[in-house]
């Protein structure tokens, strides 16, 4: 790790090395006036001011859409029933100012998405070592925010290259992996004053993340016992069932594989799917696991808070506050796991 | 990107297809790699299952119903049931298709090893317990095993699937071959009445003994007091779930069972696992 | 309004005491800024967390569909005219519900008032008189609810409870003072090319989340055609083909019962537009067959009967 100093009106020049190698994104305000992320053509474009997208920057690494295969859909072809693998990532990419929460997000669905030698998502893995995380600290969390709650932070550094703070006039550059210190390397050491700034910010944004949960109950309960407890009976009621919640989360990453045909051409599809949607469990034989509304909000939930730590030791929230910011019904994820770790589940 | 890319299906021919059963809902498939590689590469034991993959019409996850110690070609069982299904069922003999696993854990071959084993089968779940019993009777691995006890149930005569095998055993194995239908039929000197009669009649002692127990739900809820009765441990009861499945690897979160995946951490769960998670399947 | 909510409770109090209902379904306050939340009040004691803002932007008919109990519920203009499209559509019964009708003060787009704060968080809004008091972190500024109102309370008809049991606190004028022809027209105007490119670029960011269908009164189906795979009708991709036949589809299965409640514009996380397309249909609706959704509890909805008499404008004949 070495911490480098950038004037703000030298971006051009990173932005330019950037370039040569990378398709750059990065969060730009749009022309309904929010910040979503896009391809960044002009440094004057970029935001320095911002909460965080409304949407999460996951579908760089895993497309809402995407193809996997495809084959030639025709019956007098033999050949035309072989699947054919889609290439890669013809280009890298650089994901720049995204937020440390975000960048987390990614780093944990690693655990799932290249788990071990059969599970691993080539598609997945692909774009993750094809792209480049500089990160923006974060200055002004939400109230929804409430990343230190869940292993994170407004300035965590796991999952980047880079982390940026931006001191005003000039940005810290902090350099995390061999990909950042190379990009880095002919930057200037960042000044002691620099350093302290930037431990103050990070101080300061910290203790501006009000929203609070606590995970201790949650983790030294049952499966069962947090399965059956009463609260469930309440909190879902309202659930719409909608999959807003999970479409904006950076780390739901749940999706369903289809066949699509026109005329010759045929293609296997993945697409986000959501936990939410009675046809995510539905058998064919008409039985479903999880017939019932309250089964499917207690799911995601339990997936992220309970399943994932307990399977893969890492929580499956960030703490971005998303859902609770979209759900059109304010169901909020700090109330909801708040019950869950309620000293007493009756 | 790289070449070992677990969604991508082996391709594979129909070598022979068989009408299973008489209501014509089930078809056995019997299927041969086109290249040698592949089929070299497909090391699979009992109890797992593969994505079975036509171009056009997606992916079904189907156990697999024959035992490696078969050879080389895949056998599978499928019921006419969902959009892949449906059009499998119309395919022919030559026709082209894929095949992508195998998928899930098998059955625990190795900690069954000096045990007896009791297999209760019903229906079309008899599929990958056809394979276990190919398995455990193969002279290289029949020695490791202690009595074998094999219960199947079918509606009628015209639904129990392999019969030629069945006899087989009936006659050339020292399995115990317990054969079942829901009501008496002309012709028919076997049992009558539901599995879990059969397994209270035939009284298969739990000592020292592991149960392999596969089949409609109504099947296990009516199995599970017979076999509390006789003394069996959830620890000794060996299961196989069937949920809906995408990507087969552990991915794709839709057959999650509490932290567990079906397709990648079972297919096969042991009861005594089952009764720690929520009865999502 | 801090008077309305207290309509509200004492009405719903006495309705659970008296056992005339079940529950109570209204609104409670939201954990985030101008997101009132839908609530079921079971008891007395829960009754006391109803509120009643310009922030109540859910249809909470649509959370009365499948109830087997009795339900008292809150209801302003657009959502006591949904209860009435329910009961037309046989999803409900008029005894099973029991309507606290309300006049309608117009409810805010929360997303017009932090347009007016751009890179700023706002932390809390509240009401004071016709005015917001929006409160950040570092400042605290005020903008009139005139310029903040959603699109389609601009443009309402019908801002009284059409159908009621009790009506809490005075009637009101009765409409937005907008004309939502002003929204339709524009269509009409553009050249075919334009209607595309416009079309295109309202959807353009969907995700197909199905917030605007699960919010929706109106959708109800046990299975929406985009869940169906045999024959599948809609592929599931968010691609263009994909994201305009859900949309398009969607729009008509709604035209001739759309109360433009403005629940599908509230809840989309993208903030896409759909009264674009649905305002349209409705004043289609009304020129073609006069009517108007959700305000008899006799009549049919146009689309879902036949009658020799249905005009045919659309006829190539």
């Amino acid at each position: 790790m070495q911490d480098k100093i950038l004037d703000k009106s030298e971006v051009d020049a990173l932005l330019e090395r950037l370039g040569s190698e990378y398709d750059v994104y990065a969060p730009l305000r749009d022309q309904q006036g929010s910040v979503e992320w896009a391809a960044l053509d002009s440094s004057s474009d970029l935001v320095w001011d911002f909460s965080n997208t409304g949407v999460s920057p996951k579908r760089f690494v895993f497309p809402q859409t995407e193809c996997m295969m495809r084959f030639n859909n025709r019956s007098d072809d033999p050949e035309g029933m072989i699947m054919k693998q889609e290439q890669g990532l013809q280009r890298q990419q650089a994901l720049l100012n995204i937020r440390p929460c975000d960048a987390k997000a990614l780093k944990a669905l690693d655990s799932i998405y290249c788990r071990d030698q059969t599970s691993n998502d080539v598609y997945w893995r692909d774009k993750r070592e094809k792209t480049l995380y500089v990160g923006l600290a974060c200055k002004s969390p939400c109230p929804t925010c409430f990343c230190t709650s869940v292993r994170c932070g407004p300035h965590y550094e796991e999952g980047l290259d880079i982390l940026l703070v931006d001191l005003g006039e000039r940005l810290l550059v902090r350099t995390l992996s061999e990909k950042g210190a190379e990009l880095a390397s002919n930057l200037s050491d960042a000044p002691d004053e620099a350093k302290q700034q930037a431990a103050q910010q990070k101080e300061e944004a910290e203790a501006a993340v009000r929203s609070q949960v606590g995970l201790e109950n949650i983790q030294s309960r049952g499966i069962m016992e947090l399965y059956e407890a009463p609260m469930w009976d309440r909190e879902h009621e309202s659930c719409l069932n909608c999959g807003v919640c999970t479409y904006v989360c950076p780390t739901c990453h749940c999706f369903d594989i289809q066949d699509e045909t026109q005329g010759e051409h045929g293609r296997r599809v993945r697409n986000w799917d959501t936990c939410m949607s009675w046809l995510f469990t539905y058998h064919t034989s008409g039985h479903n696991p999880r017939g019932t509304k309250k089964d499917r909000f207690r799911q995601r939930f339990m997936h992220k808070f309970k399943y994932m730590p307990y399977k893969f030791d890492v929580i499956g929230c960030v703490g971005c506050g998303r859902c609770t910011q979209s759900c059109p019904v304010n169901i909020d994820v700090t109330e909801v796991v708040g019950e869950m770790n309620e000293p007493d589940l009756n | 990107m790289r070449n070992n890319n677990p969604y991508l299906p082996y391709p594979v021919r129909i070598k022979r297809v068989e009408i299973a059963t008489e209501d014509r809902s089930l078809r056995t498939f019997e299927l041969e790699f086109l290249h040698q590689e592949d089929a070299d590469a497909f090391r699979y034991l009992p109890g797992q299952f593969a994505e079975l993959s036509v171009p056009g019409y997606g992916e079904a996850p189907i156990g697999i119903a024959s035992s490696p110690t078969e050879g080389d070609t895949l056998l599978f069982t499928v019921s006419k049931a969902g959009l892949l299904t449906s059009h499998l069922h119309s395919m022919s003999e030559g026709d082209v298709m894929g095949v992508r696993g195998p998928l899930g854990k098998s059955y625990p071959l190795q900690e069954m090893e000096g045990k007896n084993v009791l297999i209760l089968a019903g229906g079309y779940a008899v599929t990958t317990l056809r394979s276990t019993m190919v398995w455990l009777l193969h002279p290289d691995n029949r020695p490791k095993y202690g009595d074998i006890t094999f219960v199947y149930g079918a509606r009628t005569p015209g639904m129990i699937l392999y019969k030629e095998l069945l006899e087989e055993w009936e006659t050339n194995s020292d399995a115990n071959i317990h054969l079942t239908i829901d009501n008496e039929a002309p012709g028919w000197d076997k049992h009558v009445g539901f599995v879990p009669q059969i397994a209270e009649k035939i009284e298969p002692s739990p000592q020292n003994a592991m149960a392999l127990v596969c089949g409609p739900p109504v099947m296990i809820k009516f199995t599970q007091p017979v076999l509390d009765k006789q003394g069996w441990q959830s620890d000794q009861i060996i299961m196989s779930l069937e949920n809906r499945m995408k990507c087969g690897i552990g991915i794709c979160g839709r057959c999650n069972v509490g932290p567990h995946y079906v397709c990648k951490d079972g297919p096969v769960f042991s009861k005594a696992e089952l009764d720690e998670l929520p009865k999502e399947y | 309004m801090q008077e309305l909510t207290q309509q509200i409770r004492s009405a719903a109090k006495r309705l659970l005491q008296e056992e005339r209902v079940d529950c109570v379904l209204g609104y409670r306050e939201g954990t985030v800024p101008m997101r009132e939340r839908p609530f079921f009040a079971y008891t007395p004691e829960e009754a006391d967390q109803l509120v009643w803002t310009r922030f109540c932007v859910n249809n909470l008919a649509n959370f009365l569909i499948g109830r087997q109990d009795r339900v008292a519920v809150v209801a302003q203009g657009c959502v006591s005219r949904n209860i009435v499209g329910l009961i037309q559509e046989k999803q409900l019964s008029r005894e099973q519900v029991y309507v606290l009708g309300l006049h309608s003060p117009g409810m805010v787009d929360s997303a017009k008032v932090q347009a007016q704060f751009p890179n700023r968080v706002i932390h809390s809004v509240e009401e004071d008189g016709e005015e917001l008091l929006v409160n950040g972190a570092d400042f605290q500024e005020r903008v009139k609810v005139r310029d903040v109102k959603r699109d389609n309370c601009y443009t309402c008809t019908h801002r009284n409870a059409v159908i009621y049991d009790e009506f809490l606190g005075e009637q009101g004028e009765e409409t937005g003072g907008g004309n939502i022809d002003n929204v339709a027209a524009p269509w009409e105007n553009l050249s075919l090319e334009e209607r595309w490119q416009r079309f295109e670029e309202t959807f353009k960011d969907c995700i197909r989340c199905y917030a605007c269908r699960d919010v929706c009164p109106l959708c109800y189906c046990n299975q929406c055609f985009v869940d169906e795979n045999q024959p599948q009708w809609c592929g599931k991709t968010v691609e263009e083909t994909d994201v305009h036949t859900f949309h398009i589809l969607r729009a008509f299965h709604c035209a001739g019962r759309c109360t433009d409640c403005g629940a599908c514009e509230s809840a989309c996380p993208v903030g896409i537009k759909m009264r674009r397309l649905t305002s349209k249909l409705e004043k289609d609706i009304r020129e073609l067959y006069g009517y108007s959704p959700g305000l008899d509890l006799e009549s049919t909805p146009p689309l879902s009967v036949y009658s020799p008499e249905d005009p045919e404008p659309f006829s190539t004949g």
